[in-house]
């Protein structure tokens, strides 16, 4: 996506039609796509790391689980009200993953990714041992709140509208973010490490703020879902979630913005219809998406949209080219 | 284009409204058909439990082979939640919301259980017969549409802990649990059984978690400990390592082993019938893998039943009574709703159950429910091991809220 | 005393079922510089199919032998269908192929053989062995053996072979090997399809103690990854000497570090990988890998 003109129309339609939507679907849609924005949010985070950034991690359900459980425990112990328990989830797990993105500038490739996979698997047992804060295996109740200052929506309409605020947020932030210096900085570290810091970007000090940042998108998305569900539980943050996250940012498209959206409306509808074909066939089918698409779209879903518009764009310009040529010679 | 629009709109209005309002007010339900939802765990880690979801439709199949209920088909939808409590939010959402059930019938698992309970019942949907042996689904005042359906595993534990009061000169207790809300709810059954004198007579208790591979360390610290009685909370996998382990290191303390692996064909047999002798347990249902049963009326038609309708389920599965016995109880409330299934009316009759025996439960034992009781089954029977099978001994135990 | 003898014996046993997994984990990636995260299911999906050859009728060893073969030539298939288009592409895109067959191996198993838990036969007698009054189980004792002859295999196999030693080179340098006439694609093809037998050879021995279902491998692997970070991934003894580690320690932290326990062991096998990649990633056992820029 560009700041063509023709790109802009597109996202202004694109959020009227997501602002109408309350308004003409049933709340059970609606929560559904609620949901797609939360995972299009925590998307976003796990692609900044891994698709721009390089670093491969296998454990974002982690941070998701952070966020959500700060969440949760300010709002069921402490009585936060939920708009702050957002934010504050963000910044918790800011912190929590630029303190792990420290030990991980020393893990390349591989490393990074077998350390993360294991944090994944760890996750349940450690929500599990810190009981008293969490709940242990029975977890944490919360309630859904409802529309603020008597406004005429009903709960799942006010979620709805919410997580749609924190995603365009999301995405506005992370489009300045990555298409500006910085992005362009932790594209190069990941494409040629030594060069990029020959060129004097910081790498250490860039690689443990993606993490950082990465961990906060993710950590809010986890903070959203504990608020829409009203519900945490360690059997809700297993390595599945991990990788789920993971096969909604290959498909989605890694190292683009909008791929977050496409990975997101796929990890949420296609088990649904998945099981209709067969019950135990989602994830073999999410097996297979994985390893079709690293062949034949490695970009994802993002760039097939991105190769026809240039296709599109390149004929067209090419057609007009031939009718300047054509007027040329009609003219002489 | 050709009849006039309003001559077909308005009787076409008019019906669309009557059926709607019908609808609305008793969802899920038509004069020849009745929708009852299930969520159950098909993948992910808890699936072993899918078999209870199939046998369940199994069986409407077979009533609705034998005329339906009250003139009307069992519509049954099953959806996975996969374990995942959000899964099983959404899942449940969309059988109310969009598949408009009358009711939820035994949604499984605590976690999935409790993420969905306040939706229920703000949602005034029945959360019938729930698949988990937590306390809490007994609470009529706070939550009127959720009813649990086993005796409680907090109940279970109680009696133990009264038994081993009674029967037990100096006991040293080790505890060997699940670490999850299974095995916790377990201990606090028990503790709360011995009272007082919890924190004198347990000398020593032992966690694992599910993806632990063996137990056997476990074990080994709890011999080392000296107890002299072993409440063993475990699921089969772990209960026969840890009593293999326990024969094998020479610890005979009194066995006490949780009603969740009393399975002979799961557990007993493979850690050796040898090794098993001896080992207490509480049984509400009858375990389909023990000889004792084999002429029993109750047991034969059960097996008929899976032959015919369910015969890719297994036949030493245990899991596979105890669906056929809660889709009875399910059949048994929906028959007595006579031609009023609404929801309220559901959960009335479901609250009014009297003296209801099932043909796979212990005899003796009768589910009973009332407007303050939300708990059907309260009785159990102690049972020993023999070699052969789990003998009853004892008299029927009815459990006190 | 008694006491710790006899954990560290068990330890030894646990232990002994994660440096299965991991030899078969350090044989691929040796042959071909990829951490395989679906070997653990690779591995359990093997054992079905040493199971339903059982349930046809064949005779124990007969139908290892035939899983043996049979898993050799599976991880030759997968590796030229599946891994050979995507051998050259970045390590984050092999390792979200090998996560797609992760997930695959795991929803297959489920949907053909069902989710209910199935007793597994073990080739070793009933009776355990006692040394006075330390007890270990014969399976226990056996399946030390077996780990100990793979691990013979393995390393006799890459020191001392010509085959073994090609295939090092075409891990190690393809474009060089090539030229020395080395058949690369091959190598790496033999190389998956040994590690497939290995790891099959762990899921037989595994199973009979942890019961055979899809999920059995899932706590397993991340002790499995332990073990080959904490010996070294290029070393086959250090896979074995880090999984009894491994075993022992666990053991010894949940006996004696009460507020530990066994409550937290995955957190502890987690902070034995992230301290042993930071502080000597190569491992005990493995040579620091120097890579030219």
């Amino acid at each position: 996506m560009t700041t063509r003109p023709g790109a802009r129309v597109l996202v202004i339609a694109a959020v009227a039609i997501a602002c109408a939507l309350p308004f003409l679907l049933s709340n059970f849609r609606l929560f559904q796509f609620t949901q797609v924005y939360i995972y299009a949010v925590a998307l976003l985070g796990l692609n900044m790391l891994t698709g721009y950034n390089g670093q491969i991690s296998l454990g974002h359900g982690a941070f998701y689980a952070l966020g959500a459980y700060a969440a949760a425990i300010m709002m069921d112990q402490w009585h936060v009200p939920y708009g702050w328990t957002i934010p504050a989830a963000g910044g918790i797990c800011l912190v929590a993953g630029f303190l792990f993105g420290l030990p991980a500038l020393r893990l390349e490739g591989l490393y990074l990714a077998l350390a993360t996979f294991s944090l994944a698997l760890a996750t349940p047992q450690i929500l599990k041992y810190f009981e008293h804060w969490t709940g242990g295996s029975q977890g944490i109740v919360l309630t859904k709140p409802a529309a603020p200052l008597g406004l005429p929506l009903n709960p799942d309409q006010w979620l709805y509208f919410l997580a749609l605020a924190v995603l365009l947020a999301a995405f506005w932030l992370a489009a300045n973010l990555l298409r500006g210096r910085v992005g362009r900085a932790i594209v190069a570290l990941r494409d040629n490490h030594i060069a990029a810091r020959a060129m004097g970007v910081n790498g250490a000090l860039y690689k443990s703020l993606t993490f950082g940042v990465s961990a906060a998108y993710t950590g809010v998305a986890g903070a959203l879902s504990a608020v829409a569900i009203a519900y945490v539980a360690p059997d809700s943050f297993n390595v599945f979630l991990s990788i789920t996250l993971l096969i909604g940012i290959v498909v989605g498209g890694l190292g683009s913005i909008s791929g977050a959206l496409y990975g997101a409306l796929f990890i949420q509808f296609v088990p649904n219809w998945a099981q209709d074909i067969s019950k135990a066939a989602p994830w073999a089918i999410f097996g297979v998406f994985l390893i079709l698409f690293m062949y034949f779209m490695p970009y994802g879903i993002a760039g097939a949209v991105r190769r026809v518009a240039a296709r599109r764009a390149r004929s067209q310009r090419a057609g007009e080219a031939g009718d300047a040529a054509a007027s040329v010679r009609t003219t002489t | 284009m050709t009849a006039r629009p309003s001559l077909i709109a308005l009787p076409l209005a008019i019906g669309l409204i009557a059926s709607t309002t019908a609808f609305a007010q008793t969802p899920g339900v038509t004069p020849t058909e009745i929708k009852i939802g299930n969520i159950n765990p098909y993948s992910g880690p808890a699936s072993a439990y899918g078999t209870i979801g199939k046998s369940i439709g199994a069986y409407f199949k077979m009533v609705n082979d034998q005329g339906g209920i009250n003139g009307r088909k069992v519509n049954y939808i099953t959806y996975d939640d996969g374990y995942s409590p959000p899964k099983a939010v959404e899942m449940a959402r969309r059988l109310v919301e969009q598949d408009q059930v009358a009711l939820i019938f035994q949604p499984l698992g605590t976690p999935s259980n409790s993420a969905i309970h306040k939706y229920m019942n703000q949602s005034k949907v029945p959360q019938l017969f729930v698949a988990t042996g937590a306390t809490k689904w007994n609470d009529p005042k706070n939550f009127p549409w959720t009813m649990g359906w086993q005796p409680n595993y907090q109940t279970e534990g109680r009696i133990y802990a009264a038994y081993v009061l009674r029967n037990v000169k100096d006991a040293k207790v080790g505890i060997l649990y699940q670490n999850d809300d299974y095995g916790k709810d377990y201990l606090k059954g028990f503790e709360d059984g011995l009272g007082d004198r919890a924190k004198q007579l347990i000398v020593l208790r032992q966690s694992y978690e599910v993806t632990d591979p063996t137990v056997d360390s476990q074990i080994v610290n709890l011999k080392t400990s000296g107890a002299n009685v072993f409440f063993n909370i475990t699921t089969p996998k772990f209960a026969v390592q840890a009593i293999k382990k326990s024969h094998d290191i020479g610890w005979k303390p009194l066995h006490l082993l949780n009603n969740v692996s009393t399975s002979l064909a799961a557990v007993m047999t493979p850690a050796g019938t040898e090794a098993s002798k001896g080992l207490v347990t509480v049984l509400y249902m009858k375990e389909v893998t023990d000889p004792q049963w084999q002429g029993d009326k109750g047991f034969q038609d059960w097996v008929a039943w899976m032959k015919k309708y369910y015969p890719e389920g297994k036949l030493d599965d245990q899991f596979n009574a105890y669906g056929y016995n809660v889709a009875k109880t399910l059949e048994h409330v929906l028959r007595a709703c006579g031609n009023d299934l609404s929801r309220e009316n559901i959960m009335r009759q479901a609250a009014s159950i009297k003296d209801l025996e099932l043909p796979m439960l212990l005899p003796g034992i009768r589910l009973n429910t009332s407007a303050t009781d939300f708990a059907p089954i309260e009785q159990a029977r102690l049972a020993r091991f023999d070699g052969q099978g789990w003998v009853l001994f004892g008299d029927l135990i009815a459990s006190d809220r | 005393m008694d006491t710790f003898i006899q954990q560290v014996v068990s330890g030894l046993a646990t232990g002994s079922i994660y440096a299965a997994l991991a030899l078969a984990l350090v044989m691929i990636y040796e042959a071909t510089e990829v951490v395989n995260f679906a070997q653990g299911e690779m591995a359990m999906f093997a054992t079905y199919v040493c199971w339903a050859l059982l349930s046809a009728g064949l005779p124990y060893w007969g139908a290892f032998g035939a899983t043996l073969a049979l898993a050799l030539a599976g991880g030759l298939l997968i590796e030229r269908v599946v891994i050979q288009p995507v051998e050259n592409a970045p390590v984050l895109t092999i390792v979200i192929v090998t996560i797609g067959l992760l997930v695959i191996f795991n929803s297959l198993a489920g949907w053909i053989f069902s989710y209910v838990q199935k007793p597994f036969p073990s080739p070793f007698p009933k009776e355990p062995v006692r040394f006075g009054d330390i007890v270990i189980g014969a399976h226990d004792l056996g399946q030390i053996g077996v780990t100990l002859v793979v691990l013979a295999c393995i390393f006799a196999f890459f020191r001392f072979t010509p085959l073994g030693l090609a295939m090092r080179a075409a891990a190690q340098n393809p474009v060089s090997s090539r030229l020395v006439g080395i058949r690369v694609g091959w190598m790496l093809a033999l190389g998956w399809g040994l590690a497939a037998m290995f790891g099959a050879v762990a899921g037989m021995m595994i199973a009979p103690i942890v019961f055979l279902d899809p999920n059995m491998m899932g706590g397993i692997l991340i002790y499995a990854f332990a073990a080959a970070t904490l010996g070294g991934f290029r070393s086959p003894v250090g896979a074995v000497v880090g999984g009894l580690i491994v075993g022992v320690v666990e053991n010894l932290v949940g006996t004696y570090v009460r507020f530990i326990g066994t409550e937290l062991k995955l957190t502890v096998a987690l902070a034995l990988i992230i301290v042993v990649l930071l502080v000597k990633p190569s491992g005990l056992f493995g040579r620091a890998e120097v890579r030219r820029v």
